[in-house]
């Protein structure tokens, strides 16, 4: 089945829109590679294609976990189905 | 995977799968008549730069160590080398000398440029004649070295086209080839994941000390934070927020199974199979030019947004999964693996498209990057010149 955004690891806080043309209000099918399970969102921005939409609510100071790991930390609050990017979230390097 | 191809089996046993005969130029300076040799003897390739004056120190060798590494690969046949003055010019003949094959030199003071061009193009000749009778012959795929290294990468670089690099790695590993990652800076964030893939202690320590030597290197010229740098305006536009996540990504193309046997500095070869790190800039073209000089004669570059690098030497062979990129950049993409976002193809298939396309490359196929013309061919500079 195809699917519309793609999860690496089940625990990740955000998937991977993978498809064009996503717009606000959609509802997507998205894909956890690990573990082979999918799952639905309501987007509710439009998301370019390779940009993130969180999967739970985030508030400030929030780790961010992808690939089971630490990306970066939540600098404004983020609901789930929202884009989630350079706007909202930093990185703890650097 | 196939186990053989047709290669060049040069002087010092090594295995190349291009057959150029290169012009080198010492210096800046040598830039015109290299260019004029290559102009007046056909079939033989130039490879100006903008250095080689006043460099010193650990600066200098490198220098030297890129320029013989580089007429030094199995990928080339024959080297002409000019410089303005015979010492330094003669320190690079006598390092490609090593490997058994044609080289010679010529320096521009008191006879200028138009008497070099002549001698040069005389032995350019000579050299283009022994090359073009050189036959291909039967080579065991496991003598190929590849390296890899990604650009303008995205969040489908992590998802789909690093990870399939990855798995062509742990099957090239299995098979006792000679591979190679770096990109120091582009592992921050996942530094603690590459260090405890490493072999041994000794060698964990040497790769932590070589990340932290860049990190250290970051922080004393960073201004603010690296935001306008690292991730690149290109990956954000393809995606990727954060320097950790983008490390992530990148991290995928050492494959789950590989073991990090050993680390180099900048354009130093390995001194067997298995997988190497090298300490190395993530600038496309001065990390592919290092691995060049290194003696690595295949090439894998994923792509997300599509960066369309080449080397002059060393074919790159370009894997994308962004199926935006494959459709509007198509001619760069040597392999599109954007069926892996469609499930419509699973990663071991992916690994086996991308090294099939690496023996069809290693036999003589011109990769994307060829056919276009890319050679960029780009030192690393440790400092500035006296």
């Amino acid at each position: 089945m195809s699917v519309q955004f793609i999860v690496h690891e089940p625990g990740d806080m955000v998937g991977v829109v993978v498809v064009e043309g996503v717009k606000a209000g959609q509802k997507l099918t998205g894909w956890v590679m690990e573990g082979d399970k999918t799952l639905e969102v309501a987007v509710k921005n439009d998301i370019p294609i390779g940009h993130k939409l969180a999967l739970k609510d985030l508030a400030v100071g929030d780790t961010v976990i992808k690939y089971g790991v630490d990306i970066g930390k939540v600098v404004a609050p983020i609901q789930a189905g929202e884009h989630l990017h350079v706007h909202n979230v930093k990185t703890k390097r650097w | 995977m196939k186990t053989k191809f047709m290669g060049y089996r040069r002087e010092n046993g090594r295995v190349g799968v291009r057959n150029h005969v290169v012009i080198l130029p010492l210096d800046d300076l040598s830039n015109a008549a290299c260019e004029a040799v290559a102009n007046n003897i056909k079939g033989t390739l130039a490879l100006p730069h903008p250095y080689g004056r006043l460099q010193f120190g650990a600066d200098l060798d490198l220098h030297f160590k890129t320029l013989i590494g580089t007429g030094s690969n199995p990928n080339v046949a024959a080297v002409v080398v000019i410089g303005i003055e015979p010492v330094w010019t003669a320190r690079v003949v006598d390092g490609i000398a090593k490997t058994g094959k044609p080289v010679a030199g010529f320096s521009i003071e008191q006879h200028g440029d138009l008497e070099t061009i002549c001698a040069a193009s005389r032995k350019a000749k000579e050299f283009v004649q022994f090359a073009t009778e050189l036959q291909r012959v039967e080579c065991d795929v496991k003598e190929l070295w590849v390296s890899t290294k990604c650009g303008e990468s995205d969040t489908t670089s992590g998802l789909a086209t690093n990870p399939t690099v990855g798995d062509a790695f742990d099957k090239l590993y299995a098979n006792g080839n000679t591979l190679l990652f770096g990109e120091t800076t582009e592992l921050t964030g996942g530094e603690h994941l590459v260090a405890a893939r490493c072999r041994t202690p000794e060698i964990r320590d040497q790769f932590m000390a070589m990340f932290d030597r860049y990190a250290a290197l970051v922080e004393a010229h960073k201004v603010d934070d690296l935001c306008d740098s690292q991730p690149t305006k290109g990956n954000i536009e393809g995606g990727l927020t954060t320097i950790e996540e983008k490390a992530l990504g990148n991290i995928q193309k050492i494959g789950k199974k590989c073991i990090v046997d050993g680390v180099l500095d900048k354009a130093d070869a390995p001194t067997g199979p298995g997988l190497w790190f090298m300490d190395s800039s993530s600038a496309a073209a001065e990390m592919v030019t290092l691995v060049a000089a290194a003696g690595f004669v295949v090439h894998f570059f994923p792509t997300g947004q599509g960066n369309i690098i080449g080397n002059p030497i060393l074919p790159v062979i370009k894997l994308s999964s962004n199926p935006r990129t494959v459709r509007t950049m198509s001619e760069h993409v040597d392999v599109d693996v954007s069926g892996i976002l469609r499930r419509e193809i699973n990663l071991d298939q992916a690994g086996d498209m991308l090294l099939d396309m690496m023996v069809r490359t290693a036999n003589g196929r011109n990769t994307s990057a060829e056919a276009l013309g890319h050679r960029e061919f780009v030192f690393t500079r440790l400092y500035e010149s006296a």
